[in-house]
């Protein structure tokens, strides 16, 4: 039994829910994210939301799965502040769906100015209404400058709880400066880039099981919508007890999520 | 809590793991060998030689290697950049970017 507390089925085939119902997964939850293009018109959005709350919920279902979200404007459209801001102000007409767990994934991309100011509005009406966060991290070359700057922007929000943060997309040279700062951290496994699997483990053996969850983060790249149970396997492999897998990949993420009222695996 | 220990012994996690290492390792030269052969621009890209820079750190006797190797292809600035110029990420730092060692 786990829990991918980060996916993104839009992208993914009904194949895929099937599969990871037959892995043993009972619930997800799907961050909004950029669709690999920039959306035209705020309006986009307005049908991105209503597929996250109304058709995926749906899909999901018929396999067993609980199916739960995150809203907001990916940092990739945030170079644009103007168009940034009036998709923002579509969100808070989702908030009353119950599978609606928070504001994600929100964060940096290239940890430009602009990024930061619509990262610091989303910040805003998480604190507003009181919401969890989950965050984005950047890619590759830019993934270490990210971390600061974004729990830096969270500090001086200052009503956000760090323990009602999950900073996503950890590894080795990020991972420990998240924790430190009190915050969740969550490891996503992607076969080129982010966290093999292997990896995963060897982090969770050198920094422990606290406030540390796995993902596969699927979605229309190459990824991996089984990537949990693979990574479940190299911890019973490596001779991790059942109580620990169990641990990183339902209990962690479980008591994260249950701190919305609003997260269920059944 | 306290980290995990590492639970298989050297030699348990050498015999399962070698082998798929050892393909790891030869898919590497062999893309050296690959971007030697190729024709046209690109024996100075800065990717190759931050390649070249971690293939060092990978026999050197320090622990860690798998985060200094992430450390040494990232950014090390610390403020923000004025625009985002593009989206995507090349995975080694460019001559040009304000972090460029």
């Amino acid at each position: 039994m786990y829990i991918d507390p980060h996916i993104h089925m839009v992208s993914r085939t009904t194949d895929d829910y099937q599969r990871m119902a037959l892995a043993g997964c009972v619930a997800i939850t799907e961050p909004a994210f950029w669709a690999g293009y920039d959306r035209s018109s705020p309006q986009g959005f307005q049908d991105y939301f209503r597929q996250l709350t109304d058709t995926e919920p749906k899909r999901a279902a018929q396999y067993g799965i609980r199916h739960h979200t995150w809203l907001c404007i990916n940092p990739k459209e945030a170079e644009d502040p103007v168009f940034a801001h009036e998709v923002i102000a579509l969100i808070p007409s989702f908030l009353a769906c119950e599978s609606v767990l928070g504001i994600g994934e929100i964060g940096l991309n290239k940890n430009s100015r602009n990024e930061i100011e619509i990262l610091e509005a989303h910040l805003e009406l998480a604190a507003k209404h009181d919401l969890m966060v989950l965050v984005h991290t950047p890619h590759l070359e830019d993934k270490l400058k990210g971390p600061r700057l974004i729990m830096d922007a969270i500090r001086n929000q200052g009503k956000l709880d760090p323990g009602r943060v999950l900073i996503d997309h950890v590894e080795e040279h990020t991972v420990g400066i998240v924790l430190e700062r009190g915050f969740w951290a969550g490891m996503t496994l992607y076969p080129d880039t982010k966290c093999t699997p292997q990896r995963a483990v060897d982090i969770f053996e050198m920094h422990g099981t606290e406030r540390l969850w796995i993902n596969s983060a699927g979605d229309w790249g190459q990824s991996d919508p089984l990537a949990v149970p693979k990574a479940q396997l190299e911890m019973r492999a490596r001779g991790h007890t059942e109580a620990s897998i169990r641990k990183v990949s339902f209990d962690n993420p479980l008591a994260f999520l249950s701190q919305s009222g609003r997260f269920k695996t059944a | 809590m306290a980290p995990a220990p590492v639970l298989l012994s050297k030699r348990a996690l050498i015999d399962r793991s070698y082998l798929e290492h050892r393909a790891k390792l030869l898919d590497l030269a062999a893309f050296l060998d690959r971007v030697e052969r190729a024709q046209g621009d690109g024996a100075d890209d800065f990717r190759m030689r931050a390649l070249r820079e971690c293939c060092a750190m990978l026999i050197d006797t320090k622990p860690n290697r798998a985060q200094r190797v992430l450390e040494l292809l990232s950014d090390q600035s610390r403020e923000p950049i004025a625009h985002a110029g593009t989206k995507g990420a090349t995975g080694a730092v460019p001559p040009t970017a304000s972090g460029a060692r």
